[in-house]
């Protein structure tokens, strides 16, 4: 467990002492403010209209929070892309297997670093929806649970990244091609605009946006749970057997 | 220590380490010598454990590579071609991760920093970006992640390659100051490194172990019979270069005598003597008695340069020359 936390630690860190970390932190922070501005401003349109304050959970931390999925589409590939091929193109990873460690304790340590990574830039966002919670009486259930979806659906694209990071030494080749495969996660649900049954049924089961969505609606289904619970172990896994064919082809 | 028995390791295409079997003994530096590509690299990382062997078996300390990489990684530091170090750590962060990584805590941690600082001597460099190091001090870095849990047995990959000769001469006395108290193998394709640094040497080829001795044995070994230069010309008149070599055939102890050149009324010969014995004064003696003038008289004797590049060479004229060699030496 200490050799998964010092990678992990590792990992975190190593985002912030190179501008990665900042970058992302300063792009979702002007994302995410012109989001909750839209928001609120939508909020206070509605208000107007109507009679009394309109529904802050409805008008501001719902569109805030679907849209922080779609957002987590374009910095995920970014926190993943150097998890592996970085190591691999400058050698270090030889220092890695090399240590006295399982190769499940650096994967893990990985996806945890990243996890860190992805927490601090969900951190930006909630710091924009804490205005709410200061000038309004919102419900904050939802919000929470919203939260655990956000985790859950961003760990699941991590360990996809993480993998695909493993299977490159070039960096650019790993984020484009996650980025690739989490726009795909993202829409396979349209196949049903043209078929409901089939191979259409499941792809749309495949789908992020509609195991999300019960999340960012403010219940927590079980069975979302644990398709991404799933994804995550099918992410690390796949991970586990590229590092292991790594040391046959290598 | 150090025992290997039978390893290959075999691509799709083509077979990197092909039957090297060798072992070391606790203690010793041994120099791994082979041109580049010849599977020194390949050998190293499945002794470290970073990728198996095909077939065959290596164990270190006792323990199987491939059944118990953990004791195996316990006991190895290993300080691959380019060292495997994080460009936006400073050193002493790098350090202590790398000592987590080796499964050092707390204290014991700070104090092993703390030696191997010293002994490698980067002390001065402790809160300096690894990016702004000095290619020297680099490798240092690398040396001492390798140090950090103080293995047994220390396995550096090409340690001097790239460094200026100053900060060379420096990395060699300390991979000497270490020996003892770790068994070391080194690899290199630099020879004098390995005549200067190194016990034992085990010299591999396009994958496969070409020999395997002390440095000291092996270049007696390829010495064995002399060979001797040898330029003769006319006192005067012109020089009669089949009595010449008559002559020097009669003498004891001469096995061959080939004609290098004749030109101008002077001739060179090699001329190559029987196994262990001495055969320049007598030719000297010969050649003058014959009447002739010695201009030149020289023993070609290998260094361990010419023994690596006869056992090494794929050249058809090298290999016929160690054949010769082979030869002189079973008569």
């Amino acid at each position: 467990m200490s050799n998964i936390l010092a990678i992990a630690q590792k990992e975190l860190k190593s985002y912030f002492v190179s501008p990665i970390a900042y970058a992302l932190l300063a792009i979702y922070a002007l994302i995410s403010g012109w989001f909750s501005l839209i928001a609120i401003a939508n909020f206070i349109e509605m208000s107007m209209q109507g009679q009394g304050p309109a529904d802050l959970n409805g008008y501001v931390i719902a569109p805030v929070v679907s849209n922080a999925g779609v957002l987590s589409l374009f910095l995920i590939p970014m926190i993943t892309m150097r998890l592996f091929a970085e190591e691999k193109r400058s050698g270090t990873i030889e220092l890695l297997i090399t240590s006295p460690i399982t190769d499940m304790e650096i994967i893990l340590g990985k996806w945890l670093g990243a996890m860190g990574m992805y927490g601090c830039i969900l951190g930006v966002k909630l710091f924009c929806l804490s205005f709410t919670f200061m000038f309004g009486n919102p419900d904050w259930r939802p919000l929470a649970t919203a939260y655990l979806g956000m985790f859950l659906q961003g760990g699941a694209l991590l360990a996809i990244g993480m993998f695909i990071s493993n299977t490159t030494r070039n960096q650019i080749v790993a984020g484009a091609t996650t980025f690739g495969m989490c726009l795909l996660f993202w829409t396979f649900d349209w196949a049903t605009t043209f078929k409901a049954d089939g191979w259409a049924k499941v792809l749309a089961y495949l789908s992020l946006t509609a195991h999300f969505n019960s999340f960012a609606r403010g219940v927590i289904d079980t069975k979302d749970t644990v398709f991404f619970l799933s994804v995550i172990a099918l992410g690390i896994f796949l991970t586990a057997r590229s590092l292991e064919s790594l040391r046959w082809r290598a | 220590m150090i025992k290997v028995e039978g390893i290959s390791k075999r691509y799709a295409r083509f077979t990197a380490v092909d039957n090297v079997s060798f072992e070391v003994a606790k203690g010793q530096i041994v120099g791994f010598l082979g041109p580049n590509g010849a599977g020194k690299t390949t050998t190293m990382r499945i002794l470290t454990c970073f990728q198996p062997p095909s077939e065959g078996r290596a164990s270190v300390a006792g323990f199987d590579v491939m059944d118990q990489p953990m004791e195996v990684k316990r006991r190895i530091g290993y300080l691959p071609e380019t060292p495997p170090l994080y460009p936006d750590m400073e050193v002493g962060e790098y350090l202590e991760f790398a000592g987590k990584l080796k499964g050092l805590r707390g204290n014991d941690l700070a104090k092993r920093i703390e030696e191997v600082s010293g002994k490698i001597n980067i002390g001065d460099v402790r809160t300096k970006l690894i990016a702004k190091l000095s290619k020297g001090y680099k490798q240092r870095v690398g040396l001492a992640q390798a140090l950090l849990h103080n293995p047994d047995v220390l396995i550096l990959d090409e340690p001097t390659s790239g460094l200026d000769p100053k900060q060379i001469l420096e990395t060699r006395e300390l991979i000497k100051g270490l020996a003892g108290d770790h068994t070391i193998i080194l690899s290199t394709h630099i020879l004098p490194e390995v005549e200067s640094t190194c016990e034992r040497v085990v010299i591999i080829s396009k994958g496969k172990l070409v020999a395997t001795d002390t440095v000291d044995n092996l270049t007696n070994r390829m010495r064995g019979s002399e060979n001797v230069g040898v330029e003769v010309e006319a006192r005067e008149g012109t020089l009669d270069v089949s009595a010449v070599q008559r002559r020097l055939e009669q003498v004891a102890g001469v096995s061959k005598v080939i004609l290098r050149d004749d030109k101008n009324n002077r001739a060179n010969f090699e001329v190559e003597s029987l196994q262990g014995r001495s055969i320049r004064a007598d030719l000297a003696r010969a050649i003058v008695e014959g009447g002739f003038a010695l201009t030149e008289l020289k023993s070609a004797g290998m260094s361990l340069e010419d023994v690596f590049l006869q056992l090494t060479s794929s050249d058809k004229t090298e290999e016929a020359k160690a054949e010769e060699i082979e030869k002189g030496e079973a008569a």
